[in-house]
């Protein structure tokens, strides 16, 4: 069946109530029935929950052949826990048919790829893909199709039922003996635990995986001991340089800074860049680089940024130590600076991702959102967006917090280069639709702005202020003048991933890649 | 094929960035930093044993790059090499705006160009002419035969100067207040206004002293510098901000322009703007403030 | 052009593509690699056989190992390896005749 952004979704995916893409605020209105763990009753009291091994914590809570466990993913490519704990179950345990269902799985991972191919692990839930994993589950390696989902996706499948987590797994740079964790005061802090709240709410069985036991009780706690049923104590959880970066730098690149400026200006032509204003951005060089044109416009015109969410990194602490931004609210730490201010400089508060971006729960923050700038790998003519698929048609990325900040925000621009070595980045068809184009206001590249028709009012504004806008097909064609039209992938049946909406329709599927042979 | 507009001896070019000839990647999109000149390098930048390569990329490139507005020169080998001549038939077969001749030390160097110029226009049925040429003066030598070498011949439009080699010879080193390279600078300038063409300054090649290379731009500026040779996108946007007109000199060459012109008209050829003498003499750098203004987007008027 | 011993030309960076070429055994066969093989395979293939066919050669074995370059840094780098298997690349290079 065809759906609301053209894209064929098979017959076979669509069963237990699963629908096809409608729109944006499709279910709105609707009600959901939230799910509830079954939980062991810990009433006898108990002075530690610590177990030796990954091992024993996985006998303690009973698993078996079939289980859904789930990770998050605030080590980024530093986290060591998930291949830990998928090698503790599968070699030590001997445990197959698992379902990995993480926030996000990434370059870390790749002994993940080793697990899919032996048929160990038959099904991955997440938003990102990468590295060795994402090549072989486009090549059809992995039992079950992957379902991708975006950040604000996740919480809400997990609230619903949809996704029944057996075990929540959770790295902790610090806990103490029963299991109250947090993000810092450790030797692989992360800042925000953010994404792991949901899961440890919803499990039926929750282990704390930690390089740092601290003092009971380790307040204020982002995972609770209330939740948890077992600890365990490894030497690392992570390789902390890998986890947090030393502070982001903007970048010196000029064409990054000239796309970034181009950005400020686009802001500062809205009516939405008034005092008091919201903003999220992402931290590749043009996105970040943003935030220092922008601090010009707000010094300029003498008002200040009311709140910023998102994943948060150095530039914007800054901002909030010089009083330019109220308040920071934070889902996840990019560098040191972040991991260091996040719950100690004022201002600066944690959430989780469902806090963040669940289009199910009654209003995350990205429904007061203001702008939003974001990249990604690839635009059609129809301003649809992928961020999973390179062009060659291989899974290699992530949904993200994509495709909620589109939908909630009321400016939404995409800053992206128009080509990346011989990859036209704006094109006929996106590969994969992550982000629909009817929530993507405004492309800046390199090489000229396009507007979303859809938003005339935006289109009134650039013009006012005599900012420069081509539509969409000149900046495609300028693409594929410089680089080649490039064919059309060639698929098989085979559906690899699907692509589930922030709402839980289908947005798109991955089929296996038919290679090109000489 | 995108085929070039003819190239223009008197142009803007404030800003002249190095871009190797082997590395397509880069060169493919830089115009669109806004540079004035591109300077395509079959010299240093290219290895010794892969000049030939060099040359299949740098045809290529020049016959199927877009390159706007953007001027295209190419840095040939030195006259001491066995590379020029090949260089040359290739960058007029290619289309290339013009010639920068490394190491030139007289008018002869200057001379033996134009010639194997000329016999490579006519080999490959380009106007003759066409093709324009730079020197680039790199020894005392050079700097001494200043004036011969930018008077040598009507394809001549501008000279420069390398510091790196220069200062190698001079057994001196990069000095922050110039002194190093004085002499040398206003002796190149003075030979390339008495002979009527532009003068370049070298390039500042360190990328991380953003004071130093400021201070030197504003410094080329003072000293009458029409551009200032790069190595560094990053570079562009300071050299196009200092070189700008400030908005007090473009209104007053705006004054003088449409002050002339109408006087002129009316049989007038000397007159009074906000109490000073103004003649014929002050129009050719009154349009040229408003060219350059026009450049940097800050005159939008139709008075040239 | 007949060609008389083994050449390279180009290299792995980037938005470049290194080219081998070497005497064939009758006939035109190529091994191709690409980063971006799926999208481009079939226009590299063409832009490497047409080169050379446009400089007369029909007889080669030539491998192409491309990162992503375009179709006027592919051209170069096929012509300047069959000029360099017959020890011609230096000079009097037929600019705007074969070479176009």
């Amino acid at each position: 069946m065809k759906n609301a952004v053209g894209r064929e979704i098979p017959d076979f995916l669509l069963v237990n109530g699963k629908e096809v893409y409608q729109g944006k605020n499709y279910m709105d209105g609707k009600y959901i029935q939230k799910a509830s763990p079954r939980t062991r009753r810990y009433e006898k009291p108990q002075e530690s929950k610590i177990v030796e091994t990954l091992a024993d914590a996985l006998r303690q809570c009973g698993a078996r052949d079939g289980m859904t466990f789930s990770f998050h993913h605030h080590l980024r490519d530093g986290d060591f826990v998930v291949n830990m704990v998928m090698k503790a179950a599968i070699e030590e345990l001997g445990l197959k048919d698992l379902t990995i269902a993480a926030t996000s799985l990434g370059n870390a991972h790749d002994p993940i790829a080793d697990y899919i191919e032996q048929g160990k692990v038959i099904g991955i839930q997440t938003s990102g893909i990468r590295g060795r994993m994402g090549e072989v589950v486009s090549a059809g390696k992995l039992k079950t199709p992957a379902i991708i989902r975006s950040h604000g996706g996740r919480p809400r499948a997990i609230e619903g039922g949809e996704v029944h987590i057996d075990i929540a797994f959770v790295a902790a740079p610090t806990s103490d003996c029963v299991g109250n964790c947090r993000g810092i005061g450790g030797k692989s802090n992360c800042g925000s635990m953010g994404y792991a709240m949901t899961d440890a709410k919803y499990a039926d069985h929750v282990v704390v995986v930690t390089d740092c036991l601290v003092d009971f009780p380790n307040m204020p706690a982002s995972v609770e001991a209330i939740d948890v049923d077992a600890v365990v104590v490894v030497d690392s959880i992570g390789n902390p340089k890998k986890i947090a970066s030393a502070a982001a730098r903007i970048s010196q690149n000029p064409r990054d800074l000239m796309m970034a400026e181009n950005v400020a200006h686009v802001i500062a032509s809205t009516p939405y860049f008034k005092e008091g204003f919201s903003f999220q951005t992402g931290v590749g060089g043009p996105s970040l680089a943003a935030n220092l044109f922008l601090e010009k416009y707000m010094d300029e015109r003498g008002i200040k940024m009311g709140w910023a969410i998102g994943g948060i990194c150095g530039p914007m602490v800054e901002l909030l130590k010089k009083g330019k931004v109220g308040k920071v609210i934070d889902v996840q730490d990019f560098d040191l600076d972040a991991v260091n201010s996040i719950n100690q400089t004022p201002n600066h508060f944690e959430m989780s991702a469902s806090q963040y971006a669940n289009p199910a729960n009654k209003g995350a923050f990205v429904n007061k959102l203001d702008f939003v700038v974001l990249a990604a790998l690839e635009v059609d003519t129809d301003f649809n967006v992928n961020v999973l698929t390179g062009s060659d048609g291989v899974l290699r990325g992530a949904p993200g917090g994509h495709p909620d900040t589109a939908a909630g925000s009321k400016c939404c621009i995409i800053v992206t280069p128009l080509i990346r070595g011989r990859m036209a980045t704006v094109c006929e068809h996106v590969v994969t639709v992550t982000t629909p184009g009817d929530c993507v206001d405004v492309v800046v590249t390199d090489y000229g702005i396009a507007v979303n028709p859809l938003r005339p009012d935006l289109i009134e504004c650039l013009d006012k202020a005599g900012i420069k806008h081509v539509p969409i097909e000149e900046l495609k064609e300028k693409a594929y003048s410089l680089v080649g039209r490039p064919d059309d992938l060639e698929w098989e049946d085979k559906v690899v991933a699907v692509l589930e909406a922030r709402d839980g329709t289908i947005l798109d599927v991955v089929r296996k890649i038919k290679p090109y042979t000489v | 094929m995108i085929p070039r507009p003819k190239p223009e001896r008197f142009r803007l070019r404030r800003t002249m960035i190095f871009m190797s000839a082997q590395k397509p990647g880069l060169i493919k999109d830089a115009y669109i930093y806004g540079v004035d000149s591109i300077m395509l390098d079959l010299e240093d930048a290219v290895a010794e044993n892969q000049k030939d390569a060099a040359r299949f990329s740098l045809y290529h490139a020049l016959k199927t790059i877009d390159y706007g507005d953007t001027e295209v020169i190419v840095r040939i080998n030195g006259l001491d090499t066995p590379h020029w001549q090949e260089d040359i038939r290739v960058c007029v077969a290619g289309g290339a705006d013009g010639i920068r001749i490394a190491k030139c030390e007289s008018a002869n160097d200057v001379r033996t160009v134009e010639a194997a110029v000329e016999a490579a226009e006519r080999e490959f049925g380009v106007e003759v002419g066409r093709t324009l040429l730079m020197a680039a003066l790199e020894s005392p030598k050079g700097i001494l035969n200043a004036y011969e070498i930018c008077a040598a011949s009507d394809r001549m439009f501008g000279v420069a100067i390398s510091g790196g080699d220069f200062r190698k010879c001079m057994q001196t080193t990069f000095q922050r207040d110039g002194i190093d390279m004085v002499t040398a600078r206003g002796m190149m300038l003075m030979a390339a206004r008495a002979a009527g063409i532009q003068c370049f300054d070298t390039v500042f090649t360190n990328l991380d002293d953003a004071e130093g290379f400021e201070a030197e731009v504003r410094q080329n500026k003072a000293m009458g510098f029409d551009g200032k040779s790069l190595i560094n996108p990053k570079q562009i946007r300071l050299v196009h901000e200092v070189f700008a007109p400030t908005e007090k000199e473009v209104i007053q060459a705006e004054k003088i322009v449409r002050a002339y012109r109408e006087q002129s008209a009316a049989g007038v050829g000397v007159f009074t703007v906000d109490g000073k003498m103004i003649d014929i003499a002050f129009i050719p750098g009154a349009e040229r403030t408003l060219r350059l203004a026009r450049a940097c987007g800050m005159y939008e008027g139709d008075l040239v | 052009m007949e060609i008389l011993k083994p050449a390279m030309a180009g290299t792995l960076e980037s938005s470049d593509a290194q080219v081998t070429v070497e005497p064939g055994e009758g006939g035109v066969t190529l091994e191709l690699h690409s980063s971006v093989m799926n999208q481009y395979g079939r226009q590299i293939k063409a832009t490497v056989l047409e080169t050379l066919e446009r400089l007369g050669v029909d007889n080669v074995r030539v491998t192409v190992v491309d990162k992503g370059a375009l179709d006027c840094t592919l051209k170069a780098r096929v012509e300047c390896a069959v000029y360099r298997s017959c020890d011609m690349s230096q000079a009097n290079i037929p600019w705007g005749g074969v070479i176009r």
